[in-house]
Order: structure tokens, then C-alpha cells, then sequence
């Protein structure tokens, strides 16, 4: 595409620590590859126990983006289209899960979601559980992932500027029309993306999860779970395991890079 | 007295495995009385925190100059850090089956010997909200029961206890580690849980916990033993030597271990 004689070359020596950062990277993916047990993959990858982690996983990362793209696509918006003194304050807060250590985020769940938490009493008169239940998962993974979500696709919006919305609207779109024919289509691949890394941060999920919604065979124990637990016995199962949340991530980033550029 | 974080061990056991030596091995000859500057380290199961913090600074205070290093995770996490050539030289498992990971691969310096021993205990919320008075009551449907999972020494003592007694456990969740399940219990998220009197112990008025006849079916018995990669074969063995003294058993008494058998 570009003539490489006219491109702005790079200075050599920042290949030295760009190769480094990569080799950083890729080499314990390469280790995990190496010591995978070949001969016993099959079984191990397709026990009962393995089966339903990753099935339980796929579920509630899907369950999860789908609520992160709900709440975070309006929370984009508005944090994208706003302006004023507290909006960088209220941006931090909203953001917090980003930093936070998952378990942090677990243990604020439960003080919120909990028997005895915030709001854990109003949930017991309804007669929903939320601890334990598969309803926790998806709470936990949908805390962490949300701000992914909102942090790219607000990006995504800033860039993309408001000309064309200010256009729609003067020729007499009303504010949901603007945003639904102009805002969203003109923001999809930044949406995808956003949703993507969601996903993703949905699928590897461990602190908040166990702090918050416990360990139970196609309850609760997802896939990340599934694979701390079976260090403590088969070490070569937690390794074959691990291989498969790799070979999903990348599936994952493979097919988002595949819709991105389709759209 | 540092303690060492297990992901900080591991970190360094993972640069050490890169080839880079660093030449501070090949000293096999100053063990004799020069133990200035020496740094002893100990892998110990967690349940053995307190207890080991408290016989390390006994074994710092009597040894000069001599540094103890804690390292406490669960026993199997420590057994395959050993395994890919962690710099321990004492190891003290909180069960027989992960030492007998140690001795199977012959990685032990001194042959195992047990030291203590812990039963299970029933643990509930202060209070007691949902009642619970014996481990038959355990089985009740309503009940949100925590236990270790069976993967885990005290999942395993679950289950063992649970078979002898003729009884089915369908906790609603099997947890990773002893402190995750008090955590489950303290925080009223479960209303009984299954862990060691020790763990009952340490975690003070934040629970309360009572002895069940059928925790006799599982005993654990917690060995300790030297590495034989440990460059301070003499002092290694002198702490092992601390732990089955006097001293140290009246320390581990007081946690609530009961004698090894």
C-alpha cells in the first residue's frame, strides 16, 4: 500500500526493545505449547469437568458482553457528549473496575450483592439468591469488563466528532434518530472492538468470581477457575486447559480483526 | 523476618530457570559454623502462618546474623515451586500426599517427619443463624454449605469424613483454599462451612466454630522435611529440629494443632 522508499523510517535500535516486549510475550505461550501433554490432550480437554467450565465460561462471557454492550454503549455516549467540571471525576469512578484488582471488585460485590450487603436484603425478600449462582458470574464479569467497553467506544466517539450528527440533526432528525442512524453505524468498528476486549476480559475472569460467586462444577467454576483448581492435583491438566483459553483468546481476536475490517 | 510473596518466588525461580547463574551456589563446604548473613528459607502450608512467623523470629533471635525467610502458599503450589527448583530449604507440608510429591522425585534432604496434626472443625457465622448443631445437620437442602474443594487437603478430609459417616455433602460451593471458605462463612454468605480448629482459631470472633465426632475419620498430618538442593543443609535441619523441639510444639499447641500421631 505505502512505497516503503517514502515511509518515515524507524530508528533501528527500537527494534532491540520491541522484539524484547514481544519475545516477553510470546515466549511463555510458547511454553505453555511446550509442555502441553500431547498424548493425554483429548481426554483431558473433553472430561466432564473441562466440558462444562468452558461451556459455563462461553456463557456467561457472552451473557456479559451482551449487558456491557446494554449499559456501556448509553454510558459511552453520554461520557463522550458531555462536558464540565465533574465529568473527569465522574469518568474516573465509572472507570474504577479498569484498576482495580478483580478481587477488590469481588469483595465490593458482595458487601453490595450479598445476603448482607447493600442491597442483598431487598434481593432475599424477592426471593432471588445472587450468591453462589451462575447470576453472580456474570455480575462479576460484567463489572470487570464494562469499562473496557465504555473507554474504547467513548475513544471511538471523540474521534469521530459530532459534524455529521450536527448535519442530521439540522435536517430535522430527532436526537434518537441521529443516534441510531448516524452516531452508532458511524462508531460500529469501535463498538466491536470495545465488545471484543470485553469478551475477552469476561473470559479471563478469576478474582471477582471466586471472591464473589464461590466454585461449583458448572455452577459457578469457569474455565480460569477450573484451571486453578486442577494445579492442585494434575498439573498437566491445568496446562492443557490453559491451552484452550489461549486457543479461544485468539479465536476471539482473530475473528473481531476479521469483522473490522468487513465493516 | 520477611515474608515472600509466592508470585515474587516464583518470578525469581522463573529468571533462575533462564540459565543465568548467578554463581552463588557452590559453598558446600562453609557449612560448618559460618552462618553470618545466611538466609534460611522456608516453604511452609499456609494454615502454618502464624505458628512459622512466630518460630522463625525464635529461630532468628537464637541464630545471629542468620535471615528467615517465609514463603506460605498451599502445600501442592509449593511442592511444584520446589519441583522447578525453587531455593527452599525447608518444606512443610500441610499433608502426607504433597511431601510425598517431594520424596517421590527423591528432592527431600532429611527423611519426612510429622510434626503436628489437624481435624475439621464446623464453622457458622456468630450467632449461629441457621442453626446448626451437628454435621448430619449439614445436609440440609436449604442450606448453603461451603467446603474445600476435593482437590485441596481440606476438601479431601471433607469427603473422606462425609463417606465414613454415610452422609452426602452438596455444598453449593467447593472453594480453592481454607481462607476462602471462612471468608464465605464471616461474610454470612454461607451459613456453615468445613475447615481446620486451627483455621477456626485464627480466625477469632469472626466465626464460630465446633468439634463433630466424625471428623476422627480425617486426620491430617502435617510432615516437614529438608531440601536436598538446600545450600544450608546444617541450619535447614536445625529448624526442622525447632519445630519437633519442645518449644515448638508448645507453639503449634497454642494454634490448636493437636500432636502428630
Amino acid at each position: 500500500m505505502t512505497d516503503p522508499r517514502r515511509r518515515v523510517g524507524v530508528p533501528t535500535w527500537i527494534y532491540v526493545p520491541a522484539l524484547a516486549g514481544a519475545a516477553f510475550v510470546l515466549l511463555p505461550l510458547l511454553a505453555i505449547v511446550l509442555r502441553t501433554p500431547w498424548s493425554r490432550f483429548l481426554d483431558l480437554i473433553t472430561s466432564e469437568a473441562s466440558r462444562e467450565a468452558l461451556l459455563l465460561s462461553l456463557r456467561t462471557s457472552a451473557t456479559s458482553t451482551l449487558l456491557c454492550v446494554l449499559f456501556g454503549v448509553p454510558m459511552a455516549t453520554v461520557l463522550a457528549r458531555s462536558e464540565g467540571r465533574w465529568l473527569g471525576v465522574v469518568r474516573s469512578l465509572v472507570l474504577l473496575p479498569l484498576v482495580l484488582p478483580p478481587v477488590v471488585g469481588g469483595i465490593a460485590l458482595l458487601y453490595t450483592f450479598g445476603r448482607r450487603g447493600l442491597l442483598g436484603e431487598t434481593f432475599e425478600v424477592l426471593g432471588v439468591q445472587v450468591a453462589f449462582s451462575t447470576t453472580a458470574v456474570v455480575m462479576a464479569q460484567t463489572f470487570v469488563a464494562l469499562p473496557f467497553l465504555v473507554v474504547s467506544l467513548e475513544g471511538a466517539l471523540r474521534t469521530a466528532g459530532q459534524r455529521f450528527e450536527v448535519v442530521a440533526a439540522s435536517l430535522g432528525a430527532s436526537p434518537t434518530t441521529v443516534f441510531r442512524r448516524v452516531t452508532l453505524p458511524m462508531v460500529l468498528p469501535g463498538l466491536v472492538s470495545g465488545a471484543v476486549l470485553a469478551f475477552a476480559r469476561a473470559l479471563g475472569e478469576f478474582g471477582a468470581t471466586i471472591t464473589f460467586a464461590g466454585s461449583l462444577q458448572g455452577v459457578t467454576r469457569t474455565l480460569p477457575l477450573e484451571i486453578y483448581l486442577r494445579r492442585e492435583t494434575d498439573a498437566e491438566a491445568a496446562v492443557a486447559l490453559s491451552l484452550v483459553l489461549v486457543v479461544v483468546a485468539v479465536l476471539v481476536i482473530g475473528f473481531a480483526r476479521q469483522g473490522r475490517s468487513a465493516l | 523476618m520477611r515474608r515472600v510473596p509466592t508470585l515474587a518466588v516464583a518470578l525469581v525461580t522463573v529468571l533462575a530457570m533462564g540459565g543465568c547463574g548467578s554463581g552463588s551456589g557452590d559453598d558446600g563446604g562453609e557449612d560448618g559454623g559460618d552462618d553470618e548473613g545466611a538466609t534460611l528459607t522456608v516453604y511452609a502450608a499456609s494454615s502454618l502462618t502464624a505458628t512459622f512467623e512466630q518460630l522463625g523470629d525464635a529461630f532468628e533471635a537464637d541464630h545471629d546474623g542468620v535471615e528467615v525467610e517465609l514463603n506460605f502458599a498451599g502445600s501442592s503450589d509449593l511442592v511444584a515451586q520446589i519441583q522447578e527448583g525453587a531455593p527452599a530449604d525447608v518444606f512443610a507440608s500441610a499433608d502426607e500426599a504433597n511431601m510425598e510429591k517431594l520424596t517421590a522425585e527423591d528432592l527431600q534432604g532429611s527423611a519426612p517427619e510429622a510434626f503436628a496434626s489437624n481435624t475439621l472443625e464446623i464453622v457458622v457465622p456468630p450467632g449461629n443463624p441457621a442453626g446448626i448443631e451437628s454435621f448430619d445437620d449439614l445436609t440440609e437442602a436449604e442450606l448453603n454449605l461451603v467446603v474445600c474443594a476435593p482437590e485441596v487437603p481440606c476438601g479431601a478430609a471433607a469427603a473422606k469424613i462425609a463417606e465414613s459417616a454415610g452422609v452426602t455433602l452438596t455444598p453449593v460451593s467447593e472453594e480453592q483454599s481454607v481462607t476462602d471458605v471462612l471468608a464465605k462463612v464471616t461474610s454470612g454468605e454461607a451459613d456453615a462451612g468445613l475447615v481446620y480448629v486451627t483455621d477456626v482459631r485464627a480466625a477469632g470472633d469472626g466465626v464460630e466454630g465446633f468439634e463433630f465426632e466424625e471428623s476422627a475419620a480425617a486426620v491430617n498430618v502435617y510432615p516437614i522435611a529438608t531440601v536436598a538442593a538446600s545450600e544450608n543443609a546444617e541450619l535447614a535441619q536445625q529448624f526442622v529440629d525447632l519445630v519437633l523441639s519442645d518449644e515448638g510444639q508448645q507453639v503449634l499447641a497454642d494454634a490448636g494443632f493437636a500432636p502428630a500421631p
